[in-house]
């Protein structure tokens, strides 16, 4: 179960410019590579959550140029890039009441579409996407995507 | 316990009052004959110096203000001509015109005296190595301190401030047991020295903190003690009056005024009028031992309260409660009077947040706002912006019930708001009042 669970770098950026362009040095430098990205914005912050190839060294390299930044368990879920798609994983927590904390969505060069989220209760999300036959990516497809 | 001049520390307070009342007598009778300004000072209030017999009529004489020393830069109050003089301080002149204050053998002996008392009340003696990372130079922090401390004995290692790595070496190489700085300053040194892996409490020898310069609460002291391991003093003195003189002793409840040197009144900043003990005014001072530039009831521009019970180490002189701020820091937001130690005070208490803050006052459509950017601590960092959102609104709702105005809270990055070797600013005012 453990392995299902992805490692997600979430970030505290104050809302001003050259933010996002200092990130982006720290990572082209160290080699890293973001996979999925998404900035949430509350006017003066923001906060920035990324899935990226190496989360250890990206939280590493990010800690030590003086970011305010963490690991954040999320789950991965590959959706068929079809109507009723997101309906389906909504309504599959909704009713084991496991909340869904935020999420976002990207496309995969294999023309799946990924859906990341944060979850109230993530063993229990586990479980229950699992019963339905939803799939979870982990780590390892992270990095081949 | 010990004690510098066990005699003087310990007289009995009717003994400290004839010996103040003598030394005030001479001291109005010497202003007034070598001192231009006092001389027209008194006559303008219409006081003799044989107005003057008991403690009592101190109240007769005319106030002394910051303003008369710049109004007489450099040298117009001194009451000695050069060659008594034996060095100058030169105050930085952040609101205008630089202060001078200059020394004879005598004032620079007692100022010694006073700190050597003091020294030995906190503990410092010859055993002890004190790395003083106050500034050197035309500032009283660092020469202060320095000679304060080789009086009693101690080996100084006079860093001055800044080059905090380089400090934080010697201060493991040479078993600094005692530091001398800014409050600021030491957390400041307490972060680089996390950041570099070291600990103050494990890797050093480091046992006791003077820390002053600057207003600090009594919050940050207990912070600056549980993350270091040190015990923290306030230090307490300006340099109109010499510069750092008086410290709490080892009980930490106020800070000893040496009374046989110093005579202490608190006043009512507003009319003037004398308050009693335990009331909270601004602090006013008259040297009793000073040559080359003795001041009369110098308004020193700190808010505190005198405490004349007896204290637990045995010294009858009074204290001076933790000062809480100055009157000139003292901003007015919507007619509420606010003092940056207010809001130190408040954020020290929720562990959430750093203790780096920064106090921005604006006039928007005649209307002061007030906001206060706190960074962001690894610790408090939640990825869910309703839990930022929260922490914000604790923060501005605990503020508003020690100010009574409304703020605005506003987290920064980490390692954004300015540190500072010296003097921490705290307030920026962008109000054209």
């Amino acid at each position: 179960m453990e392995d299902k669970i992805i490692k997600q770098i979430s970030l505290f950026a104050e809302n001003k410019p050259g933010r996002l362009a200092n990130i982006a040095a720290n990572f082209r430098k160290a080699g890293i590579n973001i996979r999925a990205f998404t900035i949430a914005e509350a006017g003066d912050f923001g906060i920035i959550r990324m899935v990226v190839d190496r989360p250890d060294d990206a939280h590493q390299v990010l800690h030590d140029a003086g970011f305010t930044v963490s690991e954040t368990s999320v789950l991965g879920i590959e959706m068929e890039d079809v109507p009723g798609g997101l309906g389906k994983i909504a309504d599959v927590l909704g009713t084991k009441d496991i909340n869904i904390d935020y999420a976002y969505a990207f496309v995969t060069k294999t023309e799946k579409a990924l859906l990341i989220i944060r979850v109230s209760d993530i063993e229990g999300a586990i479980s229950v996407l699992n019963d339905a036959d939803i799939k979870l990516i982990d780590m390892a497809d992270i990095q081949e995507i | 316990m010990e004690y510098w001049n066990p005699l003087v520390e310990r007289m009995p307070v009717e003994e400290l009052k004839m010996l103040q009342e003598k030394k005030l007598k001479n001291l109005v009778e010497y202003v007034y004959q070598h001192s231009h300004f006092y001389n027209k000072r008194f006559d303008d209030a219409g006081v003799k110096p044989e107005d003057i017999r008991k403690l009592d009529d101190l109240k007769k004489l005319p106030f002394t203000y910051k303003s008369d020393l710049r109004d007489t830069y450099p040298m117009g109050m001194f009451c000695v001509s050069n060659e008594r003089l034996v060095r100058f301080h030169v105050s930085s002149g952040t609101t205008g015109k630089p202060t001078v204050v200059g020394y004879t053998h005598n004032d620079i002996n007692e100022w010694n005296t006073s700190l050597a008392r003091a020294l030995t009340s906190i503990g410092v003696g010859r055993e002890d190595i004190i790395q003083v990372s106050y500034g050197y130079g035309l500032f009283t922090g660092g020469l202060g301190l320095h000679y304060g401390a080789e009086e009693v004995g101690s080996t100084v290692l006079p860093t001055s401030s800044g080059n905090t790595e380089k400090q934080l070496e010697m201060m493991q190489d040479l078993n600094t047991s005692v530091i001398a700085c800014t409050p600021s300053y030491f957390l400041f040194m307490n972060e680089v020295a996390n950041q570099v892996g070291l600990s103050i409490r494990n890797d050093t020898k480091l046992r006791t903190g003077i820390f002053g310069a600057e207003p600090w609460s009594e919050e940050m002291r207990a912070r600056i003690e549980e993350a270091t391991g040190i015990k923290a003093y306030d230090v307490y003195g300006t340099s109109e009056l010499s510069g750092p003189l008086f410290t709490e002793c080892q009980y930490q409840d106020g800070i000893h005024i040496w009374a046989d040197q110093f005579l202490i009144e608190v006043i009512d900043p507003e009319t003037g009028e004398q308050l009693g003990d335990g009331e909270s005014g601004e602090l006013v001072i008259t040297t009793l031992a000073k040559e080359a530039l003795p001041l009369i009831r110098y308004r020193i521009g700190d808010i505190t309260v005198i405490n004349k019970q007896p204290c637990s180490c045995g010294r009858t002189h009074p204290r001076i409660m933790r000062v809480f701020g100055r009157a000139d820091d003292m901003l007015i937001v919507r007619g509420i009077n606010v003092f940056p130690g207010q809001v130190e005070s408040v954020l020290m208490n929720i562990p959430q947040v750093g203790e780096h803050f920064m106090i921005i006052v604006d006039r928007i459509n005649e209307l002061d706002i007030m906001k206060v950017q706190i960074e962001m601590t690894d610790e408090a960092f939640s990825d869910k912006i309703n839990d930022i959102i929260s922490l914000e609104k604790k923060v501005a709702d605990s503020l508003k019930s020690v100010l009574n105005i409304a703020v605005k809270v506003e987290l920064v990055e980490k390692g954004t708001i300015p540190r500072s070797m010296g003097k921490a600013k705290k307030v920026i005012d962008n109000r054209k009042l």
